[in-house]
Parts: structure tokens; sequence; C-alpha cells
């Protein structure tokens, strides 16, 4: 197979080996179709939904806009690598699930990663930073008010009881 | 052929992965070549990424300039230092995209791709600034108007790429206004970027997605100067402000298409011109 390129991915903290892929293969197809991840979700494959959201070395990103092989050697973290204590689900998951942010679920995912790099790296976000924060994410059973819904209340759970983004709620 | 991606880690192995590799295709952030590739368009043979060549990233200042890596994204250009120094260009990076394309989009490839709609084009063509290129005949500096030749086509030779983009520090007010359906996510309808040098005393006002490539509303700009007051940095005769929208506009060369209209374009920006004068000097 000389038009075929192998690389190696380290995805949610495991060295992946990818074998046999067309050189222009998206993160998120080979995540999906190479690597058994679904999590990331596949809709417009131009950057546009947000629902492929991925984190290559701690940025958040469209895993379709990342070239696969490019990211050979950078940490990418899926919605599968995220996770509450004992692999149970995190705050914000469970945010999600309490306030009713979850519809048909397909964007969910994407939102989910959205939430926690914003709330990482700005803790008490104001209502304008929130919504700017998730503006590339789209639901499009267009429930927007329960995922803004979802995010301030772990804000408010996480500046209450100062637990970390790997404690889950019980 | 042996297809393949080089991830260089310093500018002379990009320069010679790009001298050696058959037919490369550059890739930067890859917000706008991941799509072509995604929707079959382009498909590359091989693939130069630039995205870990150091020389490539941030920025620094140099005397009363400052030197744009072509790899800086959005993210960095949006806040920071950065936007104190050059805040039209913050304003413009504010509107691109979403945060997630921010954190990968870069400056080299909103020019290297050359789109009328670029967001960052009128803004640099506003300023001033010249873009620096490497490729096998080594380095050349071009002014931003003369590397962007046409729509969706630059002055880059084979085998060339964009290292850096230089753009003044200047004392006065900057302003951007983009006009498009929606707050995020939005390729834009017209642009205006305003850059008042009160030291220099000039103004200049940048046009984007007006013409092919960015404009420079030349008559626009000699009104505006020949009415500021230097010493209160104000514009006393309140009619300067529609003029110079309306002389903004007739320096323009807008189409009709799937976004717009050519009408709608040349009222929008007569508006944007005005509004960015008012905010700066009035
Ligand atoms: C959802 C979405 C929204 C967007 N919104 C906006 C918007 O609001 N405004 C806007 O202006 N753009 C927008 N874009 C377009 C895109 O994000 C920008 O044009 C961006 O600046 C491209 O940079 P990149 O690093 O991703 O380029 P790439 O996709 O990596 O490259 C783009 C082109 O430039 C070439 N190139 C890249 N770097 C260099 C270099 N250093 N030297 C030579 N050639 C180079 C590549 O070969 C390619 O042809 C959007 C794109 C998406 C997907």
């Amino acid at each position: 197979m000389t038009d075929s390129v192998t690389f190696q991915l380290t995805v949610n903290g495991a060295d992946r080996v990818v074998e046999g892929a067309w050189l222009g293969e998206s993160l998120l197809y080979v995540l999906r179709e190479r690597l058994g991840l679904p999590g990331a979700k596949n809709a417009c494959e131009q950057g546009e939904c947000g629902s492929c959201s991925v984190r290559v070395d701690g940025t958040l990103v469209c895993a379709c806009l990342v070239l696969g092989a490019s990211a050979a050697g950078s940490e990418v973290v899926t919605v599968e690598g995220v996770a509450g204590d004992a692999g149970g689900l995190t705050d914000v998951q469970q945010a999600f699930l309490s306030q009713g942010a979850v519809q048909c679920g397909f964007c969910t995912p994407g939102l989910v990663m959205t939430v926690h790099d914003l709330l990482e790296r700005n803790p008490t976000p104001t209502e304008v930073e929130l919504r700017e924060a998730i503006s590339g994410n789209l639901c499009r059973c267009t429930g927007y008010g329960r995922i803004l819904a979802a995010a301030q209340a772990v804000v408010a759970e996480r500046s209450g009881s100062g637990r970390s983004q790997r404690e889950t709620p019980s | 052929m042996t297809p393949s991606v080089a991830q260089p880690r310093s500018l002379d192995d990009a320069v010679e992965a790009l001298r050696t590799a058959i037919d490369p295709t550059v890739l930067a952030g890859g917000t706008d070549l991941m799509v072509a590739i995604n929707a079959g368009s382009r498909r590359p043979t091989s693939v130069v990424s630039l995205i870990r060549v150091p020389e490539l990233q941030g920025w620094h200042r140099d005397g009363d300039e400052v030197v744009l890596g072509a790899c800086l994204t959005y993210a960095e250009i949006e806040r920071g230092e950065l936007a104190s120094l050059v805040p039209a260009l913050a304003q413009a990076a504010r509107t691109i995209g979403s945060p997630q394309i921010r954190n990968a989009a870069t400056l080299g490839g909103n020019l290297g791709t050359a789109s009328p709609a670029g967001d960052s084009l009128p803004v640099l063509a506003a300023l001033d600034a010249t873009v620096e290129t490497i490729g096998p005949d080594g380095v050349r500096t071009l002014p931003v108007l003369e590397f962007v030749t046409g729509v969706k086509r630059t002055a880059l030779r084979a085998q060339e790429i964009i290292t850096a983009v230089r753009v003044p520090v200047l004392r006065g007010p900057q302003e951007f206004l983009k006009v498009g359906t929606r707050n995020a996510m939005v390729i834009s309808v017209v642009m205006a970027a305003l850059v008042i040098d009160l030291d220099g005393r000039s103004v200049r006002l940048g046009l984007g997605s007006v013409a092919p490539v960015p404009v420079r509303a030349r008559d626009a700009e000699a009104l505006a100067e020949g009415s500021v007051d230097w010493d209160t940095a104000r514009i006393g005769d309140q009619t300067v402000f529609g003029r110079f929208g309306e002389l903004a506009a007739e320096s323009t060369a807008p189409i009709d298409d799937h976004r717009s209209t050519a009408a709608y374009r040349r009222h929008a920006v007569s508006v944007c011109a005005r509004r960015a004068l008012e905010r700066a000097l009035r």
C-alpha cells in the first residue's frame, strides 16, 4: 500500500497506531472509523457545528479540521477520556442530565467538551462569556436555555462547594 | 511516490521539506484546507505542516513594529498585550468563526487563502502591513496589497511560505466593523477597518468583501485627514462623517452573490465607514 500512511496517536492517554490510513483523513474520521471512538460526532465536516469538539494538546478544536496524521505527537482527549471519579460522570455531564440539557443528544459530547474547556480556563464565566464559549456548538433541538442552565449549575456547584472538576456530585 | 505528512521542527527543515516533497500542500491550522479536503475538492499527495515550526509561532515587538508569526492564531491575537498594540486586528479576530476555529486558525492561513471575505485582510491593508516569505530563492517582503493579487490568489511562488506579517504600533484609535447574518460563525458581507496614526497624521480605511482584493479608500482618507484637528484628534465639521462613508462606498467594486447584493454592500460600507470614523474622531 504505497499510497497510505501509518502514524501513532496518543488518545486519552493511550498510544494508538493508525495503519494504512489515507493521507487526508481528518482526526475525526480516524477516531471514529479507525480507533472505535464514536464520542466525537460527525456532522458538518466543516467546523460549523462543533459536535466533534476534542482537545489537542489542551486546546479545544474541531476534530474534523485536524489532519489526522498531523496530530501524531500530540495529546488528544475525546469525550471518552472525560470521566469523573471511578469512571462515573463528571459534574458537567451530571448537570446536563439533571438540568434537562440533553434532548436528541447529538450535540452533547461536543458541548460537554466545550463547557469543561471553558470552566478550566474561566471558572466563573458571565452569561455572555458562556454564550460566546458555546457559539461554535450547534444544538438543532435548540435546547440552549437548558444547556446554559447546566453550565451555570456547574459554576454554582463548584464555587459553592469548592469541588474539583474530577469529583462527581452525588 | 510515497505520500507523506512532514512535521518540520525548524524553519530550515520546513524550507527543505518543501523543496524535496512532490507537489507539497502547506498546512497550518487546517480550518480552510481541511474543509476543502473533507469536501473532496483538494486531494493532497504530500503535506508539510507548519504548526510545529518554532520560528512561525507567536509574536514579538521590533522597535515601532510588531512581528506576527505566520502561525499566530486568532485566539492569541484577540487578547493580551497584542490586543492593545494592534486593536483593530484584535477586534477582527474576535469576530472570526467560533472559539474552536480561533484556537486553530492562523493569520498566515488567512493570507494563504486570500478570500475576499478574509477578515484580517482589510485590517492589514489599513495598517500598511508587510508580508514576509521564505522559499527556495530566499526571503522576500511584500506590502499586503501586493501580496493578495486576486480572489484566492497571492504572489506566493511555488514552495514559498509566509513566515511573518509586520505591522506598525500606532498612537491613535482603531476600529473594525463587520456585517454578517449572525454574531458568531459568519462570513463577512462587508468589513471596514479604520486606523488613525496621530503622529503621522494619517487616516487609513481598509475595506473587505467589496472587491476581489482588500481595498483602501484613498478619497475618503484624504477627506478625513484634511478635516481632523490633530491637536485634539477630533473632526469638528459634522458633515464630514457622512461624506466619508459615501466616498468609502465609491471606492468599492462589490458583486451580487449568495451572501448579499452589490447595492446592499455599498450601503453597508458607507454606514460602517461613517460609524468607524465617528467612534474614532467625533
Ligand atoms: C467554521 C469556520 C468559520 C470561519 N470563519 C471565518 C471568519 O469569520 N473570518 C475569516 O476570515 N475566516 C473564517 N474562516 C476561514 C479560516 O478559518 C481562516 O481563513 C483562517 O485564517 C485560515 O487559517 P488556517 O491556519 O486554518 O489555514 P489552513 O487551512 O491551514 O491553510 C489555508 C491556506 O493557506 C495556506 N497556508 C497556510 N499557512 C501558510 C503559510 N504560512 N505560508 C503559505 N501558505 C500558507 C495553505 O496551504 C492553504 O492553502 C472560517 C473557517 C471555518 C471552518
